[in-house]
């Protein structure tokens, strides 16, 4: 049972920090902060289950994000449906058109669909900035009514931020249980090697589809609550491949393949990297940095923090997943 | 449509780089964008300091272009050789970001150009612009320098034994670590160069790499790995491809193009459309 696991209390408990500090301070500056971190622990815990779980880089995952937001802006602004109802459609959108591509592009092996998710990524983006509903490169804007059913703006924010601390338990939630789960084991075993597995009566190509497919839900969920949140949405914006970079980044860095690394690294990175952006003489340099950290952790410690914990203290393994 | 055909030969060439290392060591070079921009910097740099004609300023670019590869091979590569290629993805990467990030920090994002103009040719109705002409010439030159290097030369010749079997190329007293050094030098070389050559027709900015990179994806898998003169004339193939849309459709579509072909010919030809098939 998954309520017999020590990080699954971990998760909830992590969740119930996130409610109760900026509640406590009733301070937005530190909601703002805290929201990015939770959208970081989203993204990344989800990239997990494609790269720490099946072995498949993938270099475009914020275009999952992009999309879930538009999606979801538009339902909003144009269609005029509650936030909720839009957050959760624009996850199904984006999961099936995720699963139909998967089924086509996870034909290919390795090395080469990663190469091919940089360009599901720019292909996306060109494709939104020449699309005519939904404003080109210009993008589109929320107007004020449309907070309204949240009771106005301020509340809203508030709202949001608690949906997105909700998704991003869930995530959390979700990824320990795929890890412990037999569809988890296959995903493991395509990773060791796809072709054993294959032997072995996996059908790869369908478990890594349904596993991207997977992956694409919550994130598309979590664009739809933060640019309902932000009131206006671009390709710039909501296709920016420095996050989606950013994002493996912070799992190297955590620990692939572990749930509380994704989040550890998560909340680590995002912490450094608004130091180093408001720091005026490191503040060019944070792409350097970054850069340097994953050089660091992929050539001396591939298991990131997580793995080095691991090797110190093995028993660490039973408790932190 | 001319011009096309011009500018991928530019193409081709930046496609072998990236080509030569895939092959030789399985590894797929992502800081190759970074090499690219680096290359027009390079040149920018070198032709403002010197006003030297482009053309000449490329050789040493090509050079340096060698030692920083093998600098960064030492660095990021050595080690995860044999890994698996998650880890070289990610090593070359964080390269890729170091490099950019750099980039950006001294020269902004803001687009620069060379400035030099060849006079042009003029055929009938039809002019060809001097720079291109050079251009896509130095890419053959470079192209069939590369190909006499591998194949009628002896470190060449090692190259592509170490590339078919490492174990057995070290049993025959190659060293395999200088040559695979070697290689890597060698592609990062021709990445500085196509960059170099790029910065004499187009402007460009420090991220301007990344579109070209896509672009020496989708050579390379047109033309399979390892072949250089395949690799010419798959970026021919591309540039008279780009050369034959852009009159029907906005420049802001081409890069789903080439998504498309790359995903298409890599589904329906996985060894390259000039590549043999092996087992």
């Amino acid at each position: 049972m998954i309520f017999k696991r020590p990080s699954f209390w971990l998760i909830l408990l992590i969740a119930a920090v996130f409610v109760y500090l900026p509640l406590r301070a009733e301070d937005a500056a530190m909601r703002e902060d805290m929201i990015l971190v939770a959208l970081a622990i989203i993204l990344v815990s989800n990239l997990n289950l494609m790269i720490g779980y099946t072995g498949y880089v993938n270099f475009g995952h914020i275009v999952f994000y992009g999309l879930g937001g538009y999606v979801g802006l538009y339902l909003v602004s144009v269609r005029g449906w509650h936030l909720p109802t839009a957050a959760l459609t624009a996850g199904v959108f984006v999961s099936i058109c995720a699963l139909l591509f998967g089924l086509g592009v996870l034909r290919l092996r390795g090395a080469y669909f990663a190469l091919a998710t940089v360009g599901i990524l720019q292909a996306v983006h060109a494709f939104v900035s020449n699309f005519d509903p939904w404003g080109r490169s210009t993008g589109m804007y929320l107007s004020f009514e449309a907070y309204e059913p949240l009771g106005g703006a301020m509340r809203a924010l508030w709202t949001t931020y608690y949906l997105v601390v909700g998704v991003m338990a869930l995530s959390l939630i979700l990824s320990l249980v795929i890890k412990r789960s037999k569809f988890g084991l296959g995903l493991f075993a395509i990773r060791e090697d796809e072709d054993a597995a294959v032997v072995l009566g996996i059908n790869a190509t369908v478990y890594k589809a349904i596993i991207y497919s997977v992956s694409a839900f919550l994130p598309a969920v979590a664009g739809a609550l933060m640019f309902y949140k932000n009131g206006m949405i671009d390709p710039s914006i909501a296709f920016e491949y420095m996050l989606s970079i950013e994002g493996i980044v912070m799992l190297m860095l955590g620990g692939q393949g572990t749930v509380v690394g994704a989040a550890l690294g998560a909340g680590l990175y995002e912490r450094l990297r608004s130091y180093l952006l408001t720091s005026p003489k490191l503040s060019n340099f944070h792409l350097v940095i970054a850069g340097g950290l994953l050089l660091v952790v992929v050539l001396f410690a591939s298991g990131g923090l997580i793995g080095w914990l691991y090797k110190f203290v093995p028993r660490s393994q039973e408790v932190v997943e | 449509m001319i011009d096309g055909v011009l500018v991928g030969a530019v193409y081709g060439l930046a496609a072998m780089g990236l080509s030569l290392i895939w092959g030789v060591m399985d590894v797929i070079n992502l800081t190759h964008g970074a090499m690219i921009a680096l290359g027009m910097f390079g040149m920018y740099l070198m032709f403002t300091a010197t006003a030297m004609n482009p053309y000449v300023l490329l050789l040493p670019v090509i050079a340096i272009g060698l030692v920083l590869g093998i600098v960064v091979y030492w660095m990021a590569v050595h080690r995860v050789l044999g890994r698996s290629q998650l880890m070289s993805l990610l090593s070359t990467f964080s390269v890729n970001m170091m490099v950019i990030g750099i980039g950006t920090a001294l020269w902004s994002t803001s687009p620069y150009n060379v400035n030099f103009t060849l006079p042009g040719i003029t055929v009938g109705a039809y002019t060809f612009t001097g720079n291109h002409i050079a251009a896509a010439s130095s890419a053959l030159i470079i192209a069939l320098a590369l190909e006499l290097f591998l194949y009628r030369t002896r470190p060449g010749r090692a190259i592509r034994a170490v590339a078919d079997n490492r174990e057995a190329a070290e049993l025959m007293g190659i060293s395999s670590t200088a040559v695979l050094a070697i290689a890597f030098g060698i592609g990062i070389a021709l990445a500085l160069g196509s960059g170099a050559l790029v910065s004499t027709l187009f402007p460009f900015t420090i991220l301007s790499g990344a579109v070209y990179q896509l672009k020496s994806f989708v050579v390379t898998v047109l033309a399979g790995l390892g072949k250089p003169l395949g690799a010419l004339a798959a970026g021919v193939l591309l540039g008279l491809l780009e050369g034959a849309v852009t009159p029907f459709i906005a420049v802001s579509w081409i890069p789903l193009i080439e998504f498309g072909l790359f995903v298409v010919v890599l589904i329906l030809f996985p060894r390259g459309i000039f590549g043999r098939a092996t087992a």
